[in-house]
This record gives C-alpha cells, sequence and structure tokens, in this order.
C-alpha cells in the first residue's frame, strides 16, 4: 500500500502565545515548531499499516523552510521518503487554496492511502483532509480511530459523539482523518535519525495562488473574560486554606 | 444568492425524530444572522420519513422548512448529504448555510464547500454586524487560547458556509412564529452508485462500569499531570474529598486512565456540585462535557487558559505544589 501522510508544522503545544503586532496573526518571531498532534497519530497509522501490509509512507508537508524539521522527524520514525512543497506564503492562502498546493503534489503520485489528522492545534478549522479528497475524486472518512485493509478496500473505525462509535467501508483509493489515540505514538530511534539523513526529500516550489481568498482574518485577540472567577492567590498552603474554606461554605462538600 | 439556509441535525431516539439541541442553537445563530442583515431564514432537514421533523420546526420564524428526503439519506454518508445539500443549494440560492459544529458536519461541510468553490468558515462562536455588509465570524484559534475575526469575501456566485460551536447560541431565544412555516418537500436525485462508503450501525466500545454522571464531586486531570506516576496524586485528592477521578482525553488516549473516565464531546457529559480541573487547558471538546457543573475549580499555571473562562474558583500556579497542599488541608479539615 502506498500511502501518503499530509502533515503540518505548528506552534509547541506550551508555546507562548502572542498576537503580532499588526494584529492579525501570532507573533513568530520566539516560536519553536513541531509536528501537529493529531498528524503524529496519523503517521503512526500509516507506518503501523505499512508494517502490516507492507508498502510506502511518504511524509507531505506544505510550508516555509522551517518544516523541513518536521518532515526529517516523519523519515527518522520511518516513512521512507518525504515531499516539501515550499511556500511561504500559507497565512495568505484558505484552506482551499492550500489543499490544492496538497493535491497537486499529490496526483504524479498516485497513493493508495492518503492519512492526515483530524484539524491542527493552531487553526483548528478541521477541514483540509476532507477538501483534498474533495479535490482527488476520493472517498474520504473523518475522526478514525482504527484502519483495518480488507480484500474490497478498507474497514474503518469512525469516532461518533458521547463515546459511540461506528464502522465504515470503503474502496481504495481513499482519504482518512486521524483522530488521536487509536495508536501509542512512537519515539524515533538513533538509528532513525541516522537512517532519515540518507532518505530522499524532494522539494516543489508552491505555484502562486491563482484564486483570491474566500476568507479574510482581520483580528486576532485575546478572548474577554465571560465569566468572573475568582482567582486565589498566595503560598500553596495559603491557597489550600481558602479552597478548603469555599468547599465547605460555599460548595458544600466537605 | 440571498437568505439563510440552516441545515439541521436530529437524533432519533425511540424512532420518532427531533433536532438535536446544537442544531437548534445554529438554528437560532441563523435567525440572529438573518436579522441582523435583513434577510430571511430557512431549515432543511434530510432523511427518510421526516415530516414530523420537519413538523417540529415549521412552529419557528422560518420563511421555509425544506424536507429533503430519500431512501438514501436514511443512513447519513458524506456523500449522500453533499449530493443532496449541493442540489438544494443550487435551486434554493442562500446567501448563508449554517450548521451546527458536530462530527457529522466536519465530515461532510467541507467537501460541500469545496463543490461551490467555498471554504468552510468552521467553529464560529459568534457572529457581528460590521458596517461593510458581511458579517464579522469569530472562532478560536490555538485551542481557545485567542480569538479570531473572520470576514467572508463573499461573491454573488456562492454562499458562504459556516458551523456553528456547541453552547455559542441559546435555542432558548429561537424565535416562534404564531403561523406556522410552510414545509417544502425537496426531491433529491441520489443513486446507490454515488455512495461510496458503507456505513454500519453506530456502537458503544463496552458498557461504563463507572458512572461520571452520577458523581456529585468530580476531580478531573489533564496533560499538565506529565506522567502517569503523577497520577497517584491526583488520584489522592479525589479519594480525600470522596470524588471520581476523570480526564482529559490526552490522558485517556495514552492508556493512564481508562476511556470511561473521559469527560468532553467524545466522552462523558457531567454535571456535578464540583467539578476540581487539575492540568487542564480547558479546550473546547473538554468544556462542553463539564460546563454545566454547579461549581468550577481549575488549577492551572497557565493564567490565560481558557479553563478559567468557565472556572468559578482558579488558582494560578503549579498542581505539583498545589495539590498536595490541597489534599493534606483536606484531610485536615476532616479530621
Ligand atoms: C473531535 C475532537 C474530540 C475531542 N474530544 C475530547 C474529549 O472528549 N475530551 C477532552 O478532554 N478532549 C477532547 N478533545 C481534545 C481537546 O481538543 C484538547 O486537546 C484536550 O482537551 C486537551 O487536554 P488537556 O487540557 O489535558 O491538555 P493541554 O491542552 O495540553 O493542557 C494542559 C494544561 O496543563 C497546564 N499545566 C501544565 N503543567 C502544569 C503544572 N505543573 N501545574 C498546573 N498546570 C499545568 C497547562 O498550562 C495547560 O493549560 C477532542 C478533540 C477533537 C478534535
Amino acid at each position: 500500500m502506498k500511502i501518503i501522510v499530509a502533515i503540518k508544522q505548528v506552534p509547541e503545544r506550551d508555546a507562548q502565545i502572542i498576537v503580532a503586532p499588526d494584529g492579525k496573526g501570532v507573533d513568530d518571531r520566539d516560536l519553536a515548531y513541531t509536528i501537529n498532534e493529531p498528524d503524529a497519530y496519523a503517521l503512526e497509522e500509516a507506518l503501523q499499516l505499512k508494517e502490516k501490509n507492507g508498502g510506502e509512507v511518504i511524509a507531505l508537508c506544505a510550508g516555509p523552510d522551517r518544516v523541513a524539521s518536521t518532515l526529517r522527524e516523519a523519515l527518522a520514525k520511518g516513512a521512507d521518503r518525504a515531499i516539501h512543497v515550499n511556500a511561504g506564503d500559507l497565512a495568505q492562502r484558505d484552506t482551499l487554496a492550500l489543499a490544492q498546493l496538497l493535491a497537486d503534489a499529490i496526483r504524479p503520485e498516485s497513493p493508495d492511502l492518503i492519512l492526515t489528522g483530524l484539524q491542527s492545534d493552531d487553526l483548528g478549522l478541521g477541514q483540509t483532509g476532507v477538501v483534498l479528497a474533495e479535490l482527488l475524486g476520493m472517498p474520504h472518512a473523518t475522526l478514525i480511530m482504527h484502519v483495518e485493509a480488507t480484500s474490497s478496500g478498507l474497514r474503518v473505525k469512525r469516532e461518533l459523539e458521547d463515546g459511540w462509535f461506528q464502522h465504515l467501508d470503503m474502496p481504495l483509493p481513499a482519504l482518512l482523518t486521524i483522530q488521536s489515540g487509536g495508536n501509542k505514538l512512537r519515539y524515533a530511534t538513533l538509528m532513525g535519525i541516522k537512517k532519515a539523513k540518507s532518505k530522499p526529500t524532494a522539494t516543489i516550489t508552491a505555484s502562486p495562488a491563482t484564486v483570491p481568498p474566500t476568507i479574510e482574518l482581520t483580528r486576532v485577540y485575546l478572548p474577554e473574560k465571560q465569566k468572573r472567577t475568582q482567582m486565589l492567590t498566595g503560598t500553596p498552603a495559603e491557597i489550600a486554606v481558602q479552597l478548603v474554606e469555599k468547599l465547605q461554605s460555599e460548595v458544600r462538600v466537605l | 444568492m440571498s437568505g439563510v439556509l440552516v441545515v439541521m441535525e436530529h437524533q432519533d431516539r425511540s424512532g420518532s425524530p427531533s433536532p438535536s439541541r446544537i442544531s437548534l442553537e445554529a438554528l437560532a445563530a441563523g435567525q440572529h444572522l438573518a436579522k441582523e442583515l435583513g434577510i430571511d431564514c430557512s431549515a432543511a432537514v434530510l432523511g427518510e420519513g421526516i415530516g414530523s421533523l420537519a413538523e417540529q420546526l415549521s412552529g419557528k420564524a422560518l420563511t421555509k422548512v425544506f424536507a429533503v428526503e430519500h431512501t438514501l439519506l436514511t443512513q447519513y454518508t458524506a456523500d449522500g448529504y453533499v449530493h443532496a445539500l449541493q442540489q438544494l443549494i443550487r435551486k434554493t440560492t442562500p446567501g448563508y448555510v449554517l450548521f451546527p459544529h458536530t462530527y457529522q458536519v466536519r465530515d461532510f461541510a467541507p467537501a460541500l464547500a469545496t463543490r461551490f468553490q467555498q471554504v468552510l468558515i468552521s467553529d464560529v462562536i459568534a457572529i457581528h454586524a460590521s458596517s461593510g455588509g458581511a458579517p464579522i465570524l469569530v472562532r478560536q484559534l490555538f485551542q481557545g487560547k485567542l480569538n479570531a475575526d473572520y470576514r467572508p469575501i463573499t461573491t454573488q456566485q456562492a454562499p458562504c458556509f459556516l458551523s456553528i460551536q456547541a453552547g455559542s447560541f441559546r435555542s432558548d431565544s429561537l424565535q416562534n412564529s404564531a403561523t406556522p412555516a410552510p414545509i417544502e418537500p425537496f426531491a433529491v436525485d441520489l443513486a446507490p452508485a454515488q455512495i461510496r462508503t458503507t456505513p454500519s450501525a453506530p456502537f458503544r466500545e463496552s458498557a461504563n462500569t463507572v458512572d461520571l454522571a452520577a458523581a456529585p464531586i468530580i476531580v478531573s486531570v489533564g496533560r499538565g499531570i506529565r506522567e502517569q506516576e503523577n497520577i497517584a496524586l491526583v488520584k489522592t485528592l479525589a479519594d480525600a474529598l470522596g470524588a471520581e477521578l476523570a480526564a482529559s482525553r490526552p490522558i485517556c488516549d495514552a492508556g493512564w486512565l481508562p476511556m470511561e473516565r473521559q469527560v468532553g464531546s467524545s466522552g462523558q457529559t457531567v454535571s456535578p456540585k464540583l467539578y476540581l480541573a487539575v492540568g487542564i487547558s480547558g479546550a473546547i471538546q473538554h468544556l462542553v462535557g463539564m460546563k454545566g457543573s454547579k461549581t468550577i475549580i481549575a488549577i492551572n499555571k497557565d493564567e490565560n487558559a481558557p479553563i478559567f473562562e468557565v472556572a468559578d474558583y482558579g488558582v494560578a500556579g503549579d498542581l505539583f505544589e498545589i495539590v498536595p497542599a490541597l489534599t493534606k488541608a483536606i484531610l485536615a479539615a476532616k479530621g
């Protein structure tokens, strides 16, 4: 099975997110980046499918030069090769334009399966995978926890709300967006890191955007507080005393 | 292109379908947007045998209720919904198409928008009128750490697609109407070969052995706990309080606690007397599962963490210092 995993590079989880001076994005000067977590699960699923069924895993990422580090990490974890769609202007492209870039890079590869995370930790639009499937004319399924190859294609386990699930059968080629928790994530081994150095990365220069974006981000800001939270301060022991007092007299659980 | 169309979702408990609560919230958002823009608002329901569902909606202040019926829409599939709604939108040419932001909508709405060369503006939490004509749509970035205003660049050829986050609009603010809205059946062209996926019936993994919903006190732990071994720290606090232990998703994903202890959109929904959140950031998918709690206390080292949006009492501090101190103080108070 030839599998392409589309991954995104996002600011690290504990990064201090600061609004940019122009108020239209975040200040990226001091940000450290990593793989979007749901995409890490997509990569893990791809690697496990390859281990079970054979084939090839290709990591695909669109973004500026810095995303090369995330692709290297994917190679170190076991992807066979990487494709970097070099684009420095992703903020100016909407999801449709971005998916078009990815689709252009994917078409010549004719993969059997495309995997991606269900949403990104930064923008959280949760659509790139589904739009990509539509552009490529493939069936898709989202929020997938488990994938199994069958004689006629795939059987996948999809997460529904409130602890419910559902199985779906579908033909290949197909696209799946992967939900976290279906697998345990692996770490790159020293051997993997060494091997990654000799694995090929193809770099494609993104073609300029042809259509204007359909949405415009006009302002980014800290949310205004909806509710008055009473913040308790002091040493840990002092805070504990105040909390116990609330638990006794107001919450009445002690 | 004019008017607002709200695509409803329904649940089918004991054979009589009714609109889901989050759909009614989306409908309230639709009425709000229509009022702001001075345009009309209609709703659509999809499925088979949905006459009673359409009737339930016809009492709302709506221009029309479209009943999109087809055998192939009985069970949800992305292909079926995309084809059906594409036909409905082509025919009725709404300027705005609204959805509740559900797992089902995540599954098909981006593909539907793509058919119109549009992008879905997903998970919208507020809609404001603006002088430029197009409304300002507010959504969250970085899992609720920031808000962002988006402006759709509307064209006359295609509608603007948006989905509404759970809890952002109130279903009790829905406007009713004395004269029922006309129900308009809409016939779609749909052939079995157009549906490429075959869904099976939904199931639950296993019977839950812990019923978090019944627990009066819940202590819930998130990724701030860092390591599996540290869970014991929070368990000790829960025991001191006589509370059930719950968790955010990453803790269950990692297998540190079983999934049946997960609170949130894909786990359990709880509303205890006290919900004590330890090292949980407060992403919307977690908040929807617990924000109905009577009292919420949050301990988080980041004073800007979104969990403080819903907390009654907050401690901006290190859980590894606060939790042991609190456990000790509780045990002392109990004598
Ligand atoms: C479709 C979908 C469904 C989902 N369903 C669910 C669901 O059902 N339930 C759910 O919970 N999530 C769900 N999620 C995931 C959700 O979006 C968040 O990723 C998740 O809730 C984050 O968990 P967390 O708060 O524990 O971790 P994080 O967001 O990583 O937050 C950890 C917090 O700990 C704090 N912290 C770190 N160290 C300390 C310390 N020493 N002392 C105090 N505080 C500290 C940090 O400041 C941070 O705020 C879902 C996501 C999607 C896309």
